[in-house]
């Protein structure tokens, strides 16, 4: 046990892996030298080498369609991509190769790499420095999207993303970074488990990411009401824990689901939907999506603050299922 | 590069003309089931180009890997995918090396270190790349091969591979299998670079190859192949052949010159390879010997890939990825 900021937790699980397993390697721009641009891979390359702790030129498709070259040849390849925002440089390597080699194989190999990175705004970073696009991922069959809330859970899902047989995207908020907490060194999560982030009784509110720390703050505001909701943290966005949401429903019959994405098209609306199918007679009110607007990521402080869903959103959505 | 070995050794050269047989033969079959409408989806054919992947192939182990292209039967063959494997796959077979999942496009045998013919242009270069890196990594006598056609030049990825493979001085053998079509487009006017020029930009060695000749071919790429061996880093052989056939089965080729296809038929590997025997001293009748053997073993895997079951649909859902581990 230690306390450790979510980045230092990200390092530990790193090196952890390294030390565990030769195949692991670590390939990124100016993660070596520099330790990675939010420092996640910082001392990695004094302690493992530059053979496994490898400074890429600035050419996201090239890494990535490397990692899946290295995966079917014997590695554990962990990329880092330094904004989520550049994951389209690296579509095909994820979405044509990696996603597809097991099934289209005929399961002769799979692809066990991980692919790190940051997205999230809160930094005024801009439209090209801030997206969240896990939905993308998630919506390509053959990947695996994870998204820890904490360091904890970042640590242990990253342990568990490098043992993965398959393509992992690891999505991390930029603005849990700096955050600290104890982080046990037994913590074990499997991916595609949601974890319950505080019982309640009045409504479900599942969220991921810096999300579920919006829904935390909005549960306080609400106890103040009299509410009582429940938090599901979903952790993994694909699989997600479909039966936890489920069970979590029927307990409570009000459901909102919060993320920081752009709501429009979202892994709110995957949930929403399986919701209204399968849990639809245990709804008491309507579901209520809590995201980003339909716009690009803004610059200006006042702008990024006004698109920026937060806990107000979440108390507001979690009043109108209610009413 | 256009040097033969001297003196030639003819049943070096017969084993080469045999594999080449069988691929030829093979795309041919596949022609006729394709036209039968027995193999579904598209097929590339490489018909004029098998000196390309059975010359180099000559010189790799089972412990070397490719990357092959959408023109992947050739490579796929000649790394030692098993007929049946093959022509099963062609047919959507669950006895096919992909189960009936990936077809003619998706062709792989992880056990013949063939990392799958892909239907991207210039993917394979990075696959490739990646597969060059684990060799490196882990110690491996090893090395990698990329394969991908001119067309494929005109790609970002490729000048990315191209860097960071001389960069990271990987175990890499980059083949260009230069056919002059972009698909339905002449290279010519697909890009504004040599491949010999591109490579000097990235200090990577380069080799101009005459991709019709097998025996250059395989004479060729031996000593290169030894070189990447021993750590020297990544190479670049281009060798200069012809696409017969249209950019897909079905393609009338319209847009080519009819002197051009005139010429294609002096410059066929397998009259080239031929020649050279009857050279050598191996008569007509040896060769026809061969053709027989190669047409036997063909249609003995067509009969047992038509004899195979068609794949279940729940052991592909069951393969997307893999179910929850449990902690």
């Amino acid at each position: 046990m230690a306390i450790l900021s979510f980045s230092r937790a990200i390092n530990k699980a790193l090196s952890d892996m390294m030390d565990l397993d030769p195949a692991v390697i670590l390939l990124g721009e100016d993660i070596a030298n520099a330790g990675g641009s939010f420092g996640a891979t910082r001392g990695l390359l004094d302690r493992f080498g530059g053979h496994r702790v490898i400074d890429t030129p600035i050419s996201e498709a090239a890494i990535a369609g490397a990692a899946v070259g290295a995966a079917m040849s014997g590695l554990r390849p962990v990329v880092e991509i330094m904004f989520m925002d550049f994951s389209t440089l690296v579509m095909d390597a994820l979405v044509n190769q990696a996603a597809k080699a097991r099934f289209m194989f005929g399961a002769q190999c799979s692809v066990p790499m991980v692919l790190r990175t940051p997205h999230g705004g809160g930094l005024n970073a801009g439209p090209q420095h801030s997206q969240c696009l896990e939905a993308w991922f998630a919506h390509v069959p053959g990947l695996k999207v994870v998204v820890p809330s904490d360091a904890a859970s970042a640590y242990a899902l990253l342990r568990s993303a490098i043992a993965d047989p398959d393509p992992v995207i690891f999505v991390e908020n930029k603005a849990l970074y700096a955050a600290k907490m104890e982080v046990p060194d037994d913590l074990a999560l499997s991916l595609g488990r949601a974890r319950l982030a505080r019982q309640g009784k009045d409504a479900t509110v599942v969220a991921y990411g810096a999300a579920v720390h919006w829904a935390l703050e909005a549960a306080a505001r609400l106890a103040e009401k009299q509410i009582d909701i429940e938090v599901v943290d979903l952790l993994s966005v694909q699989p997600w824990d479909e039966e936890m949401v489920l069970t979590s429903l029927a307990k409570t019959h009000r459901l909102v689901v919060a993320h920081e994405a752009v709501e429009a098209f979202g892994v709110g609306a995957e949930i929403v939907a399986r919701m209204a199918d399968i849990g639809f007679d245990e709804l008491d009110g309507p579901i209520v999506r809590v995201g980003a607007p339909f716009m690009p990521v803004p610059f200006a402080r006042s702008l990024e603050e006004s698109f920026r869903p937060d806990a107000d959103r979440i108390v507001n959505a979690v009043l109108r299922t209610l009413e | 590069m256009t040097k033969r070995k001297a003196p030639p050794d003819p049943m070096e050269l017969l084993a080469l003309y045999r594999m080449m047989l069988m691929v030829r033969r093979s795309e041919e079959r596949l022609m006729g089931l394709f036209a039968d409408g027995d193999v579904p989806g598209f097929i590339h054919l490489g018909i004029g180009q098998e000196a390309v992947p059975v010359g180099v192939m000559s010189g790799l182990g089972p412990q070397d890997t490719i990357a092959s292209t959408h023109r992947g039967h050739g490579h796929a063959l000649a790394k030692g995918l098993s007929l049946e494997g093959f022509f099963a796959e062609l047919l959507g077979k669950d006895t096919g090396l992909c189960r009936g999942r990936g077809g003619s496009m998706h062709v792989a045998d992880m056990s013949t270190g063939m990392l799958g013919a892909n239907g991207i242009v210039g993917a394979g270069l990075s696959i490739a790349l990646g597969s060059a890196l684990a060799h490196k990594t882990l110690n491996r006598d090893s090395i990698s091969v990329a394969f991908f056609g001119d067309g494929a030049l005109a790609e970002g990825l490729a000048h990315e591979c191209l860097n960071m493979a001389a960069l990271l001085k990987l175990p890499l053998l980059f083949v260009c299998e230069n056919n002059g079509w972009s698909e339905f487009s002449p290279t010519s006017r697909q890009i504004a670079f040599t491949l010999e020029g591109l490579s000097q930009a990235y200090g990577i060695p380069y080799h101009s190859v005459d991709g019709n000749d097998v025996e250059v071919v395989a004479a060729s790429v031996a000593p290169l192949i030894a070189g990447i061996r021993q750590g020297g880093g990544p190479i670049v052989v281009e060798c200069h052949t012809n696409r017969v056939r249209g950019h897909f089965e079905g393609d009338a080729q319209k847009y080519r010159d009819a002197d051009e296809l005139a010429r294609l038929p002096e410059a066929d590997p397998l009259r080239v390879a031929g020649k050279r025997l009857a050279d050598l001293g191996i008569n007509a009748a040896h060769l026809e010997q061969v053709a027989a053997e190669v047409d036997e073993a063909i249609e003995a895997a067509v009969s047992l890939a038509r004899q195979s079951d068609l794949p279940v649909f729940s052991a592909a859902a069951a393969d997307v990825y893999t179910v929850e581990q449990v902690l």
